[in-house]
C-alpha cells in the first residue's frame, strides 16, 4: 500500500480540476459529492497506508517514494517525492480525516451559496496542497504545499470577495504570511548552501554528522532554524504575525474551522517538528520558540477574554493554543506539541463547525451579546460544543486534557518553572473563555431579536453528523497518549523513531507523584476557570459590567486587542503607504511617465519633419539604398 | 586563360545595369526581371571565386541564391497579379494605397 | 581562344541587359533576360561550372522566366512610352555617367595593384554534377533540406496570394 501514497494528494487534485473546470456545469449535488468523494479516497489511502506503516519494525518505519527528479540542475536537485514516516501519517490522518468531515459539513453550511462549486473547488486545492505540503520529503516541494495552501487560504478567507471586509482580511493574510514565506525561503537557500541538498533525509543525516565534526557551527544552524521558525510565526500566526488570524474570519465558518484551526496553521508546528534535528543543534532558536510559544499562549488568551464575537474568541483561542504547540517543540518535546496538533484539530475543529452551527441558526448573527438560551433549541450542537470545550479546557478524560498536561509537564521538567507558570495562567484563561462563550451562548436567558428567534432551528443531520463525529474523536482522541501507565503512552512509542529519541525527553526523571500533584494542579486550574465563568455569567451576571467599569482603561485595550493592529499600521503600513505614494506621485507620475511621453513627444516631432521624405515611390526608396552603397564604395576606395 | 578580374569587370556591369533598371522603370514586372539580372551577376561573382580558389562551395552558394530568386519571383508575380486585380496597373507610381 | 570565348558572350550578356533595361515593349525585355542568361551560362562553362551552367538554363531561362512571360501576357501588358526627357534629368544622368566611369578606372586600378588569385589546374571532376551533388547532401545537407521549405513556403504563399479576392468597397 505504501507506494501509493502518491494518491493520497492525487484525489483532491482532481477533485480541485473537474470542480474548477466544470462545476458550474454540473449540479450541486455532483460537486459535493465529487469534493467529499475525493477527500474521502484520500482518506481511505491514508488510513491503508498508516496500517501498513504499522506493521513494519519501529526503525524502518521511513518510506520514501519518488516520483520524478523535478529539477536537476548543476548540484541542485530537487525531486517530486513522497516521504511517509509516523509523523507525516499522523499529519495525512488528521488533514485527509478532519478535511473529510469538514467537507460533508459544508455541503450542509453552504448549500444555498451561489459560489457552491468554486467553494468546493478551493477546498479542494486546499486539501491536495496541504498533503504536499506534509507528504513532501524535500524542502522545495514543502514550500509548494505551504504556498499551495497560503494561496487557498487568501482565497476562502475573501471568499464573499464583494464584501470589502472579507476582501480586505484575505489581503491581508497573504502580505502578513509573504513576510513568513521570505524567512522560510532564505532558510531553504541557507540549508542548500550550507548542506548541498534539500532532501529531509540527506540534510538531517548531514547535520547530526557534520555538527559532531564541527564542520558546521552551532551559528549557522541558529540563523537556520530561527529563518525557518519565521516561516513558521507567519503561517502559525504566533507573535508578531498573528494579526492576520483573527481576520480571517471573515470567510465561511467551515474554511475557518478547517484551515485556521484545523489543519493550515498547525503546518508551522509541523515544520519545528520536521526540523527537530536542526532545532536540537541550535539551543538559542529553541529558547526563542519556547519564548515566543509562551508569550503568544497567554497573550491571545487574554484578548479571547473579552471578545463579544464568537468566531473571534475561538480565533484567538487557536492563536493561543498554537502558542502552546510551540511552547512544547521549544521545550524539546515535540511528541507534546504534535500529540496536542492532533487533539486540537478534533476539538478545535469541532468549536468552530459548532460555533458554524450556531451562527448558521442565527440567520448570520456572530455576536455572543445577541444570544442565550440556545441549548433548548439545538441540543445537539450544545452537548457537542460542551464536550469539545470540556476537552481544549483540560478536563479528564477528554483529548486536551492528555496534551495539554504533557505540554505543561514537559514545560516544567524540560524549561522552567516561568514557562510553566505562563501556561498554567493561559490554560486557567482559556477554561474561563471558553465557559463564558458557553454560558453567553446556550445558557442563560434568551436575549436573541425576536425576528432571529421564530427561525432558530437545529441544523440538517449532514451539519450535526459531522459535529458528533469530532465530538466523539475529542473524547477519545487523548486515549492514545496516556501519560505515567508504562506502554500506554503510544503516539510517544509511535513517533519517537522521528524525534531520536530526544523527543520523549526521558533523560530527566521525575518522581511518579510529583508528575501526578502536577496533573491534579493543572486539572484544579481549569475547574477553577469554569467555575469563575460560571459565577461571573449565570449566578451574577452583573460581575463582568461592575469590572469592566471599574478597570476601565484595561478593559478598552484588552477588547481593541492591545490596539496591535493600530500600531501596525502607524508603525509598518502607512509609512510603507506614503513611502509608495510619493513614489507614485513624485516619481513614476513626474519621472518615469515624463521620460515615456517626452520620448514619444521627440520621435512625434521628428517624424513630422522626417515624413516628408517618405514619399511612398519605390524608386526613391531604392535610390536611397544605393546612395547608401556610394557612400560606402566611396569610403573604401 | 581569362584572369578573374575580367569575370570581375562583367559582373559589376551587369549588376550595375540591373541597378539601374529598378531605378528608372516604373514597370513592375521590368523591375522584377532587373533584380533577377543583379542577383545573376552576383552568381557570376560566385562562381568565379569558386572557380579561381578551387573551392565548391560558392557552387553552393549560387544554387542557393537561385532558389531564392525562384521563390522571389513566384511570391512577387503572384503579388503583381493580386495587386493588378485590385487596380489595374503594374506602375510602381500608383501603387500607392499603403501611403498614408 | 577562351577569351575570345569570354568576350562575344561577355558583350551578349552586356548587351542584351542593355536591352531588357531599356526597351519599352515588356515581352521583348523578357526575351533578352532570357538571352542574358544563356549568355551566363557559357560563361559558367567557362569557368568549369557545367552543373551551375545547367542549372542555369533549366531554372533561370526555362522556369523563372517563362513564369514572367506568362504573367506579362496575362496581364496583356502593353509598352510604355518614355518618359519626355529635362535637362534635369540629363544633368542627373551626366553625373552618374561621370560617377560610374570614375568607379570603374578606380576598379580596375585596384585590380592591377592587387594579388588576385590567378588560376590554378582544376581535379578532374570540378563543377560536374555529381561533385557538387555529394557536397550538397553531405556538407550542406540542412541549409538544402531549409531550401525545400522555403520554396514549399512560396508555393503555398503564391497559391493563397493569386486566389485572394479583394472586396472593393
Amino acid at each position: 500500500m505504501l507506494n501509493y501514497i502518491w494518491l493520497i494528494p492525487l484525489f483532491p487534485l482532481i477533485g480541485f480540476l473537474i470542480n474548477g473546470f466544470f462545476g458550474k456545469r454540473i449540479s450541486k449535488n455532483t460537486v459535493g459529492y465529487i469534493a467529499c468523494g475525493a477527500v474521502g479516497l484520500s482518506f481511505i489511502v491514508a488510513v491503508l497506508s498508516f496500517i501498513s506503516l504499522l506493521q513494519l519494525t519501529p526503525e524502518h518505519r521511513v518510506f520514501e517514494k519518488i516520483l520524478y527528479t523535478w529539477i536537476d540542475s548543476g548540484s541542485f536537485r530537487a525531486e517530486v517525492g513522497f516521504q511517509l514516516d509516523p509523523l507525516s501519517a499522523i499529519m495525512i490522518l488528521v488533514v485527509s480525516g478532519v478535511g473529510f468531515v469538514i467537507h460533508i459539513y459544508s455541503t450542509g453550511y453552504m448549500h444555498d451559496d451561489e459560489g457552491y462549486p468554486r467553494y468546493f473547488s478551493y477546498l479542494n486545492l486546499f486539501t491536495f496542497s496541504m498533503l504536499l505540503l506534509v507528504l513532501a520529503n524535500n524542502f522545495l516541494l514543502m514550500f509548494i504545499g505551504w504556498e499551495g495552501v497560503g494561496l487557498c487560504s487568501y482565497l476562502l478567507i475573501g471568499f464573499w470577495f464583494e464584501k470589502k471586509s472579507a476582501s480586505d482580511a484575505g489581503k491581508k493574510a497573504f502580505v502578513v504570511n509573504r513576510i513568513g514565506d521570505f524567512g522560510f525561503i532564505l532558510a531553504i537557500m541557507l540549508i542548500f548552501v550550507t548542506f548541498g541538498t534539500i532532501d529531509f533525509t540527506e540534510v538531517f543525516h548531514a547535520a547530526s554528522d557534520k555538527s559532531h565534526m564541527g564542520i558546521i557551527t552551532t551559528t549557522t544552524f541558529t540563523a537556520i532554524t530561527l529563518l525557518l521558525f519565521v516561516g513558521a510565526v507567519g503561517k502559525s500566526a504566533q507573535i508578531p504575525l498573528y494579526t492576520w488570524l483573527p481576520d480571517a474570519m471573515e470567510g465561511p465558518t467551515p474554511v475557518s474551522a478547517l484551515i485556521h484551526a484545523a489543519t493550515m496553521v498547525t503546518a508551522g508546528v509541523y515544520m519545528v517538528a520536521r526540523c527537530n534535528i536542526l532545532y536540537m543543534l541550535a539551543p538559542i532558536s529553541m529558547t526563542v520558540v519556547a519564548g515566543v510559544g509562551a508569550a503568544t499562549a497567554i497573550y491571545a488568551a487574554s484578548i479571547g477574554l473579552v471578545q463579544n464575537d464568537i468566531k473571534r474568541v475561538l480565533a484567538y483561542s487557536t492563536v493561543s493554543q498554537l502558542g502552546y504547540m510551540f511552547l512544547a517543540c521549544g521545550v524539546g518535546a515535540f511528541t507534546a506539541g504534535i500529540f496536542h496538533l492532533m487533539t486540537h484539530a478534533f476539538f478545535k475543529a469541532c468549536l468552530f463547525l459548532g460555533s458554524g452551527s450556531v451562527i448558521h441558526a442565527m440567520g448570520g448573527e456572530q455576536d455572543m451579546r445577541k444570544m442565550g438560551g440556545l441549548r433548548a433549541h439545538m441540543p445537539r450542537t450544545y452537548w457537542t460544543f460542551v464536550i469539545a470545550s470540556l476537552a481544549i479546557a483540560g478536563i479528564p478524560p477528554f483529548a486536551g486534557f492528555f496534551s495539554k498536561d504533557e505540554i505543561l509537564w514537559k514545560a516544567l521538567t524540560q524549561g522552567n518553572i516561568l514557562l510553566w507558570g505562563i501556561g498554567a495562567l493561559a490554560a486557567f484563561m482559556t477554561a474561563f473563555y471558553m465557559f463564558r462563550l458557553i454560558f453567553m451562548t446556550f445558557w442563560g436567558e434568551s436575549r436573541v431579536e425576536e425576528e432571529v428567534a421564530k427561525h432558530l432551528h437545529e441544523s440538517p443531520g449532514n451539519m450535526t453528523f459531522p459535529l458528533i463525529i469530532l465530538a466523539f474523536l475529542s473524547i477519545i482522541g487523548g486515549f492514545v497518549g496516556i501519560p505515567l501507565i508504562k506502554g500506554w503512552n503510544k503516539i510517544d512509542e509511535f513517533l519517537s523513531p522521528v524525534f531520536g529519541g530526544h523527543g520523549a525527553g526521558e533523560a530527566v526523571h521525575h518522581s511518579v507523584s510529583l508528575e501526578l500533584g502536577m496533573m491534579m494542579v493543572s486539572i484544579v486550574i481549569a475547574l477553577a476557570g469554569i467555575f469563575l465563568a460560571y459565577r461571573m455569567y449565570i449566578i451574577a451576571p452583573g460581575i463582568p459590567e461592575r469590572l469592566t467599569e471599574r478597570h476601565q482603561i484595561a478593559y478598552r485595550v484588552i477588547l481593541n486587542k492591545y490596539y496591535i493592529d493600530e500600531i501596525y499600521d502607524a508603525l509598518i503600513v502607512r509609512p510603507i503607504k506614503n513611502g509608495a505614494n510619493f513614489l507614485w506621485k513624485g516619481f513614476d507620475v513626474v519621472v518615469v511617465d515624463g521620460t515615456v511621453n517626452g520620448a514619444a513627444y521627440l520621435v512625434e516631432q521628428w517624424s513630422k519633419v522626417m515624413r516628408v521624405i517618405q514619399s511612398g515611390y519605390v524608386r526613391n526608396y531604392a535610390f536611397s539604398m544605393i546612395i547608401g552603397l556610394v557612400i560606402i564604395f566611396l569610403f573604401f576606395m | 586563360m581569362v584572369p578573374l578580374s575580367h569575370y570581375l569587370i562583367l559582373s559589376a556591369i551587369l549588376f550595375t545595369i540591373g541597378m539601374m533598371g529598378v531605378l528608372i522603370r516604373r514597370n513592375v514586372i521590368i523591375i522584377f526581371m532587373s533584380i533577377e539580372l543583379m542577383l545573376n551577376a552576383v552568381n557570376l561573382t560566385f562562381i568565379a571565386f569558386s572557380r579561381f580558389l578551387n573551392n565548391l562551395d560558392g557552387h553552393i552558394f549560387a544554387f542557393m541564391v537561385m532558389t531564392v530568386a525562384a521563390a522571389e519571383a513566384a511570391v512577387g508575380l503572384a503579388i503583381v497579379i493580386s495587386v493588378f486585380r485590385n487596380k489595374p496597373t503594374v506602375n510602381v507610381d500608383e501603387m500607392n494605397i499603403m501611403k498614408w | 581562344m577562351e577569351l575570345l570565348a569570354f568576350y562575344i558572350l561577355g558583350a551578349g550578356a552586356v548587351v542584351t541587359a542593355v536591352m531588357m533595361v531599356i526597351h519599352r515593349n515588356p515581352i521583348v525585355s523578357a526575351l533578352n533576360l532570357i538571352f542574358t542568361m544563356f549568355c551566363l551560362a557559357g560563361i559558367f562553362v567557362l569557368l568549369n561550372a557545367h552543373f551551375m551552367a545547367a542549372i542555369q538554363i533549366l531554372v533561370y531561362a526555362g522556369a523563372i522566366m517563362v513564369l514572367f512571360i506568362f504573367v506579362i501576357m496575362l496581364l496583356n501588358l502593353r509598352g510604355e512610352d518614355w518618359p519626355p526627357l529635362t535637362w534635369k534629368k540629363l544633368l542627373a544622368s551626366f553625373i552618374g555617367i561621370l560617377f560610374v566611369g570614375y568607379s570603374l578606372i578606380k576598379i580596375i586600378g585596384i585590380f592591377r595593384g592587387s594579388m588576385l588569385p590567378v588560376a590554378t589546374p582544376l581535379p578532374e571532376d570540378f563543377g560536374t554534377t555529381r561533385i557538387v551533388g555529394e557536397k550538397l547532401f553531405t556538407d550542406f545537407l540542412l541549409p538544402f533540406e531549409v531550401t525545400s521549405i522555403l520554396l514549399l513556403t512560396a508555393i503555398v504563399g503564391a497559391v493563397m496570394l493569386a486566389k485572394m479576392k479583394i472586396d472593393k468597397g
